[in-house]
């Protein structure tokens, strides 16, 4: 079939981007990827301040350079409380996102040639020229308001200045409704704001830490990683309620193997036990929190013996386990996690954690929940934004009235005809995210990147998305460019600064550069008034009482609080809601046609022969940004699926075969995947680890190797109340024979 | 002075930063490693625990991999590291066959490579590239006759075990259980 845009892969075009041989990769990449005995060179490192990007902490560190300009480690800074001069592996391993040798390294533009659609290498010129005058057309046509951001990470600051300036808001980020949107919803209904990134949860400290699915150690999100081995040193108790024996699981002194999709009851029967065995915090309930007589009635037939029959774990053991968190109350800890994007009723299931942590007294106690300060870095002047004349709130078409972000799926929807209405959205930007790996819903981004009249992708990597860009954009890496600075609201307020280490590879250019130029082209050069980006951190910089200058020379700067982390004894505090008390009734979700307290909702389970498909993360890998990295690749190259060996010996499935994956709508896993037999999970469920299962053959070492969860994931639960994309409503089953190969013959 | 080196299991994630920073530190080539990380599961579900535990050369005290080289490549510095001197290796791969621990490889350039505790950097009194960029802070390194360092602290406070101690080679790599 005839499509609008082919799917391209990058290397089959015997381009500057196709794989560059050994002996020329050699002399790019130095010696950190092929190795020579060189250990006593320390001395003629220099040490370059920056901040990582391989995951959203963002920890500050120094690039340590070597004379002949190659990136030879990357250390953590001391001074910076995210990492305490201690990055986490993909930290440390960030040289690879310097050194890979598949990056892309020139623009790209899709022409056809000989009735195929093929990319073309492209001047920046040439390029920049072709996307602005492609917006101008847009704007003229339908607005700029038709033109779309889709973004993660520190390059999308610089995207989004550009689209506000173009005259759009339509910024969208898979950060929220497939991520943590609905956790941050839940705790806003709750105590007036959520509890940010990095999480202003004081582990550390805590005397009881309670994870809901959460697997800090999997996921190294690298202070809460370090807080929880203190935790463990201290003799914090830990609670770990996981389908899967996690890392932190085996580490909690309780591991409470849930039901998948069971865990309000779990939640509601916990609510149960503190307020009816009168466990809770009465004097903190009392001072700061509503409602709590209708959440009283509400939980009365919560029991734990009712719980029982759903979650599968015994009475006795949610009400010891539900003592334990009141013994260390306020000093206490339900996490709030943060892929939250599960079964659909997340912003209820968050509720009740939120709910949990206000009976336990812990926002605005030592251990619990700290008040988070930091310092404001002012804007570079520029011109107002225009005002759009509407927004992609008006693409909600009045659902998920609670969604203050964009939701990803809504402006997906909005970019292809639907029911006679054309298309609302007609081009996208799409900088630093995978949408393809990212976005459960497969058809429905399909459909709007055949239909969109621009579609622009602004990557370091070859990812599957830059295979149906327009124009492909090479961005150099964060090692090779300036960002904003990094302000921190956390227990300290910190600044850090990231800055080159070395000259950006080949023809790629930082994102700054790229939305300037863009912005010049467009007739906004006013909102780029600078000629390099130092310009406008040294200003930035100077109005806080550093600089530039100084920044390049410590990397982090940590200012002293002014406010106190916890509510001091004798004040009267206002959380931040609208009668500035804790709600555990939500007037505004009642109000909004939700439930105003959090109800347990039975789930589809698997048929006979199915499982539930479960996925998470590994300490070595963010997402599928890392699939590629070399160094990260040699620790972990592919996922496998854990099977439980009783469910296994049914199946005849042996340890490390590899089998193909099918869900309950018949989505056939793209590639085969190892099988990892353990006792580590439970008999009506499967584990992968995300960001597998490559299919873009430019990812030499990505290609391939092992199964991409969310081509299993059909089934989207869809949270009604703030557009989240649940994603744990998925079930699969094995083929231990290629099934394609039988098609063919 | 002897070196050594305690491990809390207890702590590790088994997120393996120290192999990637060992990597980086000493120019390990990719596809292989100084260090790695092992994981046992014990029991059936839902009574499973599991130990994860970052292991590496055990600088032994009575080292096979010494006795057995040929050409005195593998040599006893200061403090009891092993190390292996690579002009003076020949690749024959005999103290590759006598590691109870399977610590040692073949480095593509011809000779046998292992872990050197990062020598380079105690030397300057740094702590070993493992040790210093762990995350969970489960990896203690110091001198065993140092009645005040920290690692004879742990060790006098924690129940500690080796691996294979029936090899007989009295490994100096500790794991806090």
């Amino acid at each position: 079939m005839k499509t609008r845009r082919d799917f391209i892969k990058i290397s089959a075009l015997g381009l500057g981007a196709t794989a560059v041989t050994a002996g020329a990769a050699k002399a790019v990449l130095g010696s950190s990827l092929f190795g020579n005995e060189n250990e006593n060179d320390a001395e003629t490192l220099r040490r370059v301040a920056t901040y990582c990007e391989v995951c959203f902490w963002k920890c500050a560190g120094w690039a340590h350079v070597t004379k002949d300009g190659n990136i030879k480690k990357i250390t953590g800074n001391d001074d910076d409380p995210q990492c305490n001069g201690r990055l986490c592996p993909r930290g440390t391993g960030g040289v690879g996102m310097f050194s890979d040798p598949d990056r892309l390294k020139t623009p790209l533009m899709r022409v056809t040639k000989d009735g195929q659609q093929t990319y073309r290498e492209a001047s920046w010129d040439e390029a920049l020229g072709f996307i602005s005058t492609k917006m101008k057309d847009l704007k003229a046509k339908h607005g700029a308001e038709s033109m779309a951001l889709f973004f993660h990470g520190s390059s999308g600051n610089h995207f989004s200045n550009l689209m506000k300036a173009y005259g759009t808001t339509n910024l969208a980020a898979p950060s929220f409704a497939q991520c943590r949107g609905p956790r941050d919803v839940g705790f806003e209904a709750t105590f007036g704001e959520s509890v940010s990134s990095p999480e202003v949860t004081d582990i550390r400290d805590t005397k009881c830490l309670v994870l809901i699915g959460s697997h800090i150690g999997e996921n190294m999100h690298n202070g809460q990683v370090q807080e929880m081995s203190e935790a463990i040193d201290a003799g914090a108790v830990i609670i770990t309620v996981d389908p899967r024996l996690s890392t932190a699981a085996s580490k909690s002194k309780y591991w409470l193997p849930i039901k998948p999709s069971t865990d309000i009851a779990l939640l509601l029967s916990w609510i149960h036990v503190l307020i009816y065995d009168e466990l809770y915090n009465k004097e903190y309930v009392g001072k700061y929190a509503e409602g709590f007589e209708e959440l009283k009635n509400h939980v009365k037939l919560f029991t734990p013996e009712w719980a029982y029959g759903i979650t599968t774990l015994k009475p006795d053991l949610i009400r010891k386990t539900a003592r334990e968190m009141a013994n260390a109350s306020p000093s206490v800890i339900i996490h709030p996690g943060r892929h939250a994007a599960w079964y659909g009723d997340d912003v209820q299931r968050t509720r009740a954690i939120a709910i949990l942590n206000a009976l336990l007294g812990s926002w605005g106690n030592r251990g619990g929940i700290f008040f988070k300060e930091g310092i404001k870095i002012p804007e570079f002047p520029h011109p107002d934004y225009p005002k759009p004349a509407w927004s992609w709130k008006d693409l909600l078409d009045g659902k998920f009235p609670l969604a203050n972000e964009a939701v990803t799926n809504s402006v997906i929807e909005a970019s292809y005809p639907k029911e006679g209405k054309e298309a609302r959205i007609k081009g996208w930007i799409v900088s630093g995210t995978n949408l393809v790996a990212a976005v459960p819903l497969k058809a429905e981004l399909a459909k709007a990147m055949q239909s969109l009249e621009l579609l622009v992708v602004v990557d370091t990597m070859p990812m599957e998305i830059t295979g149906f860009a327009d124009v492909v954009l090479p961005e150099c890496t964060y090692l090779e460019r300036y960002d904003d600075i990094r302000a921190t609201a956390h227990r300290e307020p910190t600044l850090c600064l990231r800055m080159p280490a070395v000259e950006p590879l080949n023809q790629t250019k930082p994102a700054w550069w790229i939305a300037k130029q863009l912005g010049e082209r467009l007739g906004l050069g006013a909102y780029f008034n600078y000629k390099d980006y130092s310009e406008v951190l040294d200003w930035q910089l100077k109005q806080v009482g550093s600089s530039l200058e100084e920044m390049q020379r410590i990397g982090v700067k940590k200012s002293p609080r002014k406010t106190s982390p916890y509510i001091e004894t004798g004040t009267d505090h206002q959380f931040k809601t609208a009668s500035g008390k804790i709600q555990l009734y939500s007037h505004e979700l009642a109000e909004a046609g939700f439930d105003a307290m959090p109800v347990f909702t039975q789930h589809p389970e698997p048929q006979e022969g199915f499982y539930r498909l479960i996925y998470g993360r590994a300490p070595m890998h963010t997402f599928s940004r890392t699939a590629n990295n070399p160094n990260l690749v040699a620790l972990m190259p592919e996922n496998s699926v854990w099977i439980n060996p009783q469910v296994a010996k049914i199946w005849g499935i042996k340890k490390d075969q590899y089998v193909w994956l099918k869900n309950q709508d018949g989505a056939i896993s793209n590639f085969s995947v190892k099988v990892r037999l353990t006792e580590r999970i439970r008999w009506d469920s499967v584990y992968i680890v995300h960001g597998f299962g490559h299919h873009h053959k430019p990812l030499r070492f990505a290609y391939g190797r092992g199964v991409n969860d969310t081509e299993l994931i059909t089934n989207v639960m869809m949270d009604p109340i703030m557009g989240g994309t649940g994603m744990r409503g998925n079930f699969i089953t094995f083929l231990k024979e290629d099934p394609r190969k039988e098609i063919e013959s | 002075m002897r070196y050594a080196m305690a491990i809390d299991t207890r702590k590790c994630v088994g997120c393996s930063d120290c192999v990637v920073a060992c990597q980086t530190e000493n120019n390990v080539p990719i596809g292989f490693c100084r260090d790695w990380v092992s994981e046992t599961v014990d029991g059936t579900y839902p009574n499973v625990s599991i130990e994860l535990r970052s292991e590496r050369c055990n600088h032994c005290d009575s080292s096979p991999c010494v006795r057995c080289c040929p050409t005195g490549a593998s040599h006893f510095e200061d403090g009891g590291i092993v190390l292996v001197t690579h002009h003076k290796c020949i690749g024959c791969g005999a103290c590759i066959q006598s590691c109870p621990y399977e610590a040692r490889y073949s480095h593509p350039d011809g000779y046998v490579d292992k872990c050197t505790f990062c020598i380079h950097r105690v030397r300057k009194g740094e702590d070993p590239a493992c040790v210093s960029v762990c995350p969970t802070k489960c990896m203690f390194f110091g001198d065993l006759d140092d009645p005040n360092s920290e690692i004879v602290n742990v060790l006098k406070n924690r129940k500690f075990k080796a691996l294979a101690p029936e090899a007989g080679t009295k490994p100096q790599i500790f794991y806090l259980v």
